[in-house]
């Protein structure tokens, strides 16, 4: 076979649903004390600190990562199940969630011991807030067309420039971050970019608010003047960072935070339809959930070859592309069979609420994380065509 | 379902490559491939894989069965081998030995109905039927005033119309007047219509995501083959783009095949998730057949139209096995009335429950 595609059956082991319900106990708790609101997800109180605290004191921030740092060295498929409960209950995980997906990950492998025993224990604590700094204004998805400048200076660098499109630096302790530490060169033009852990709440950052068409604040322009990195903030190899860059990103596409963003308005949906729905309605909702269960396989299945070592990258472009086409297409499927249901349906203002939410946030959901385009590249090159 | 590990599915592909090639059948105008295929494959006892020894079978597990169906939907073979497997299994179900030569199972569409009269012959129609016209005998589920009955049935003792479905295998329609059965026997508790169903979706999905398979495959090749505009199509973005969606669409048709050809293997009981699973992978097999396809289409261009070339023999098939134990339509508004009675707040349960 050219493709060799293998999605094997991976079935999620006992701990796991033992570990669902104390999750699911946790958040009806949380739920009940007036954290936050499962129906809304157009709130605004989505930082939640104390939040993002309790979760850590459950001992649900990295979870994968070795004890003395903090962690729990529990499996990819014990945090799947929490990242799946934490989406599908609308949980306010903005504060934390970059940190234990991705920013963690990144300073396991190329942070200096002090600054992984210094951070690593606080993002367990949910104590921390990470931004990622990557596109830059004219760059986006374009990686390497980031012009950012780190100068040499004594014991460090200076960094001059502006990124965009940062989502949570307004509240972000750290980011990390890629400049330009050399030009690219003819053979390679990914060469010259580097990784840096970027100290937020410092002179010569500022961070100026963008707003959203939801009507929610969550990007900002992060601009540089002359601001001082010290050398030991290095991640990785010199000029190499887009090998780091490209060997995270399975993790961050593959999860279920790529299909269930806009979960919540068939759940919505099949409320309003009430027990007896019409054909219609019934069709479009076996549908979707049919839907919905297999990108479900699909993102397991490549939590079990996380687990199991392997870097599943074009597999985990396949499950970004469906699942976030999916949940962009999802609220406007909704849209379609709501209009039959019944005008006293007694969720039926929740139900517009969050389909007009829904319907709003879509756009973003195939840019975020990478685009359709770039992951149909990526695929294609896995088939042997680029 | 590690292939590797698996000499029944390992048989089945050595039998398939040798005896099923694509382009050899496609030249074969005479169809005179269809008994060395048969043959061996009988030899290997596949066709009764899902049958006890004690009941005349080989005895493999339902999974080994499961991975010769997908390696039969990678070949698109085009012999009751699916059928007579499904057949000896539903047979296996009652005790009842399975005879040897080409079987085939009604009803095949969760709609039409056969019923055991009180005489003990059955009557009833059922349309759709795969290889009718080709077996020797047939499965029959019957429905009666004690529940559901499994009975064996010579194909001579029933009326069959020929009909000729999209893959241009038969389909047919087969009508039982007051046939009296080889054997007939009550179906175990719980087993019902929808059961058979369920299991034919089951086999179908696995063919469909193994044609899937195929079709990517000759699509990627034709792209590195074909030049147009001075360059190989394979370099063109949009044909990348319209690939990837097809890898996507064969990676989902996969997933959700082997995620319920798996469900069904290490079942205990046919409840909600089973139902979730198996519904789920001929729901998503038959769009992904419907998406993918067209898109391997589309990649070939004007030869992929043609009677000549192999593309047909893998996308018709895909099209045509839509249609077997229930449509994506039927199942769909099944598997929502399921959702809605069990109403909102199980929905998550029931999709994360595994």
């Amino acid at each position: 076979m050219t493709a060799a595609l293998r999605f094997d059956p991976i079935r999620l082991p006992p701990e796991c649903e033992k570990l669902r319900k104390e999750v699911r106990a946790f958040l009806a708790d949380e739920i009940a004390a007036g954290t936050f609101d499962p129906h809304k997800p157009n709130r605004e109180d989505t930082d939640a600190p104390e939040f993002s605290r309790r979760v850590g004191e459950r001992g649900w921030l990295g979870m994968t990562w070795p004890k003395k740092y903090g962690g729990h060295e529990r499996s990819f498929l014990e945090r799947y199940v929490v990242t799946e409960e934490m989406r599908v209950a609308n949980a306010p995980t903005r504060r934390f969630f970059v940190a234990d997906r991705q920013s963690g990950p990144v300073l396991l492998k190329y942070a200096p011991e002090h600054i992984k025993m210094d951070i690593l224990p606080r993002i367990c604590r949910g104590e921390v807030c990470f931004a990622i700094g990557m596109s830059e204004p004219n760059s986006g998805s374009d990686l390497f067309a980031a012009k950012t400048k780190a100068t040499r200076t004594d014991g460090g660098y200076l960094i001059n420039g502006t990124k965009i499109w940062t989502s949570s630096a307004h509240i972000a302790d750290y980011m990390i971050a890629i400049f330009r530490t050399s030009p690219p060169t003819k053979e390679n033009r990914r060469h010259g970019l580097t990784q840096f852990l970027v100290k937020m709440k410092q002179p010569g950052i500022q961070v100026n608010p963008i707003g959203q068409i939801t009507g929610q604040y969550e990007f900002n322009e992060v601009v540089f003047t002359d601001y001082f990195v010290p050398d030991d903030h290095v991640l990785g190899e010199i000029d190499g960072a887009w090998k780091q860059a490209t060997s995270e990103l399975a993790y961050e596409r593959s999860g279920p935070e790529r299909f269930l963003e806009t979960y919540y308005v068939l759940t919505e949906l099949v409320r309003a339809v009430g027990k007896n729905p019409d054909t219609r309605s019934a069709e479009g909702i076996g549908r979707l959930v049919a839907q919905l269960h297999t990108m479900r396989r699909m993102s397991v299945s490549v939590a079990g070859m996380l687990q199991a070592g392997k870097e599943p990258v074009v597999e985990a472009s396949i499950v970004k592309d469906i699942g976030t086409v999916w949940e962009q297409q999802l609220p406007h499927r909704v849209r379609d069979l709501a209009a039959f249901v019944e005008e006293n349906a007694t969720n039926r203002e929740t139900l517009e609420n969050q389909l007009s939410f829904a319907i709003k946030t879509a756009p973003k959901l195939t840019i975020q994380g990478g685009t359709t385009e770039v992951l149909r590249g990526i695929i294609a090159r896995g088939l042997g065509l680029r | 379902m590690a292939e590797s590990e698996n000499i029944v599915a390992e048989t089945a592909e050595k039998i398939f490559a040798d005896l099923a090639d694509a382009q050899t059948i496609n030249s074969d105008k005479k169809g005179s491939w269809k008994a060395p295929l048969w043959q061996a494959l009988s030899d290997a006892g596949l066709p009764l894989a899902w049958v006890p020894e004690d009941c005349n079978g080989s005895g493999a597990s339902l999974a080994e069965g499961f991975s010769v169906l997908s390696a039969a939907g990678r070949f698109a073979v085009a012999v009751p081998l699916a059928e007579t497997m499904l057949a000896g299994w539903l047979l296996a179900q009652a005790r009842i030995a399975s005879p040897d030569g080409e079987m085939t199972v009604a009803p095949a569409s969760p709609k039409d109905r056969i019923t055991l009269n009180a005489n003990g012959t059955l009557s009833g129609r059922a349309r759709g039927v795969p290889f009718a016209k080709a077996a020797k005998h047939i499965a029959v589920l019957a429905g009666g005033s004690n529940g559901f009955s499994i009975a064996l049935v010579e194909a001579g003792a029933c009326r069959i119309e020929a009909g000729l479905g999209l893959g241009g295998d038969n389909s047919d329609t087969v009508t039982l007047a007051n046939v009296r059965p080889v054997a007939i026997k009550p179906a175990p508790k719980g087993f019902d219509q929808t059961s058979l169903m369920l299991m034919g979706g089951v086999a179908r999905s696995l063919q469909i995501a193994g044609a899937l398979e195929s079709m990517l495959e000759i699509s990627v090749r034709y792209s590195n083959e074909r030049v147009a505009f001075e360059k190989k199509i394979s370099k063109f973005q949009a044909v990348q783009h319209n690939l990837a969606k097809l890898a996507g669409e064969s990676a989902a048709a996969l997933a959700a095949a082997t995620s319920a050809a798996d469900a069904v293997a290490n079942s205990i009981a046919f409840d909600d998730a089973f139902f979730l699973e198996a519904a789920a992978a001929k729901i998503r097999c038959s769009e992904a057949a419907e998406k993918g396809g067209a898109i391997a289409h589309q990649v070939h261009g004007a030869i992929g139209f043609t009677i000549e070339h192999i593309l047909h023999r893998y996308s018709l098939r895909a099209l045509a096995w839509r249609d077997d134990f229930g449509s994506e339509s039927y199942w769909a508004v099944e598997l929502g009335k399921l959702v809605a009675d069990r109403g909102a707040d199980e929905l998550w349960p029931l999709v994360a429950s595994r």
